[in-house]
């Protein structure tokens, strides 16, 4: 690495590089467009995805908000449900032999494969793209919450032992606070996967005719050719799984500043 | 653990021809048979796999013996056993002051004694200052005096200490058994201290044992007659350089016997 990275032009630079290959990227792209008279079907020029932002901002804001609706549900479900499974699978090991398996299926089959059923089983679309985006979510929440409950400080397990500790003091004193980084790695992971999640189950239902989403909006321009709008949908996704991810890289560096190693400021 | 009464008056903990063997086969105790007398300071020595450990926990209550009897006398039952660890063994998310007050959070103690209590404890290990620190912020041997002071806030009569100086820089480790020494004399406490250092055993302990290994058992004992508490003149004095010669010996032969 270079020493000159640690001094604060080199920090400058480091923030401002990202932010300069970006500008040069749709400069080029802009550039691309318009001198080779790109017909706007095959590909929009950035300005024009950012005029169609703005012009169709009220459909888009729409649908923008039901995309955004799903994947918060269904990543509070995932947590939920995903930690309230970890905390049980601690309880006992026979209870996760018993549960995890079918953890690993579900894990495992392709969500495009059981998207169309569920949409099928479950009346009300909504609650049915929230299922699919919590499936496609809860398994990194549940394997990484179920490994930070279990790595605990064997000294302190003995600590708590000695004092005669219940199991609720045990899981809420000892457990919790061990397993808080693991399950915020598991955390980010499950936020991109449930805008996945949300995305897909969209493209599968959209199908079947229900007005909604992002996914939505992406499958109808493309039917259109309005590829503008298409990429204007787009860039809305990726600034929503981008904010969320955001989001949730803040929680845990609030959660755990004082702490954990992976949080503590790079002077130290 | 049976409730009988220790067959002499000042006695704190009776050893009654305890075994333990675990469940993988291993004896790691062989059929002990132990008093440590109230106010006693007992160092127990040895090289690692004699059962010094495993002799503490079951003091401790973590193991049960598979066979004899470990009686405590009333006042040490009157309060729980402190226990003090290898390493520091706190809790990294909580500040000094929630990890000494852990034992008695446990037991539902009421928010204002238990905070008086934390601030007595931390007085006691001269770290008053550091209440609202978090462990990664200290020293490691600041970092083992909140474990004992964790040790100490729930007044303790007997303390179990399991090699806890043994990571420490030598300069450290002198100055917390010199701590220790005045301590414990001041709160007149009953001490298990097992290590690894003949010169830790001598300096602070009025008796030490020896074990030998496979299976662990009571080599030889060895009174240090000097006045407590300990300080660094005794460090210089001829007992505490015969004390640690001798011990040095009956640890050589007990590796001795392992080996034959």
């Amino acid at each position: 690495m270079n020493v000159d990275d640690e001094r604060l032009p080199g920090r400058i630079l480091s923030l401002l590089a990202p932010v300069l290959v970006g500008a040069g990227l749709l400069l080029a792209w802009q550039l691309a467009v318009e001198l080779n008279d790109v017909p706007v079907y095959i590909a929009p020029s950035p300005l024009q995805i950012l005029r169609t932002l703005v012009h169709d901002w009220g459909l888009l804001s729409g649908s923008l908000l039901v995309t955004l609706q799903v994947t918060l549900v269904a990543l509070l479900a995932a947590v939920v449900l995903g930690v309230g499974l970890s905390m049980l699978f601690v309880q006992s090991r026979v209870i996760e032999a018993a549960l995890l398996p079918y953890a690993v299926i579900l894990q495992v089959t392709p969500l495009v494969a059981i998207a169309p059923l569920i949409i099928i089983w479950v009346d009300d679309s909504r609650a049915a793209l929230v299922i699919c985006a919590t499936v496609a979510s809860i398994f990194p929440v549940i394997t990484n919450t179920t490994l930070g409950l279990r790595s605990v400080d064997p000294g302190l397990l003995d600590l708590f032992r000695m004092h005669n500790a219940t199991r609720v003091q045990t899981l809420l004193r000892l457990r919790v606070p061990s397993a808080a980084p693991y399950f915020f790695a598991g955390l980010r992971v499950a936020a991109a996967l449930a805008l996945i999640g949300a995305v897909v189950a969209e493209f599968v239902a959209g199908t079947g005719g229900t007005r909604s989403g992002l996914a939505y909006q992406i499958l109808q321009s493309g039917l259109q050719l309005n590829i503008p709008r298409l990429f204007a949908a787009l860039v809305l996704i990726t600034l929503t799984g981008i904010a969320l991810f955001g989001i949730v890289t803040l929680a845990s560096r609030l959660a755990l500043r004082h702490w954990h190693e992976s949080e503590l400021p790079a002077e130290r | 653990m049976t409730p009988a009464e220790p067959s002499r008056r000042h006695a704190a903990v009776v050893l009654d021809g305890v075994q333990k063997t675990f469940p993988n086969g291993t004896r790691a105790l062989a059929a002990v048979d132990l008093e440590i007398g109230e106010g006693e300071f007992l160092g127990i020595l040895g090289p690692s796999g004699c059962g010094k450990s495993t002799l503490l926990r079951l003091v401790a209550g973590l193991l049960r013996p598979s066979s004899g009897a470990i009686r405590l006398s009333p006042a040490v039952r009157a309060a729980p056993v402190g226990f003090v660890f290898q390493s520091p063994t706190l809790m990294p998310w909580a500040s000094v002051q929630s990890n000494v007050r852990l034992p008695l959070d446990l037991q539902d103690v009421p928010r204002t004694e238990a905070d008086a209590r934390v601030a007595r404890a931390l007085d006691q290990v001269g770290l008053r200052d550091f209440a609202h620190f978090h462990p990664r912020e200290l020293s490691g041997g600041m970092q083992m005096r909140v474990s004992i002071a964790r040790a100490l806030v729930t007044g303790p009569r007997l303390l179990l200490m399991d090699e806890p100086f043994g990571a420490l820089d030598e300069i450290t480790r002198h100055r917390l058994d010199r701590d220790l020494s005045a301590l414990c004399a001041r709160e007149g406490l009953t001490v298990v201290f097992v290590t690894h250092s003949t010169y830790e055993a001598a300096f602070l302990s009025t008796r030490v044992l020896v074990m030998s290994s496979r299976p662990g058992r009571i080599h030889g004992g060895q009174p240090v007659d000097a006045a407590l508490p300990r300080d660094d003149a005794f460090r210089a004095s001829p007992e505490f350089t015969r004390t640690a010669a001798r011990l040095s010996a009956m640890l050589a032969a007990a590796m001795e016997e392992k080996a034959a």
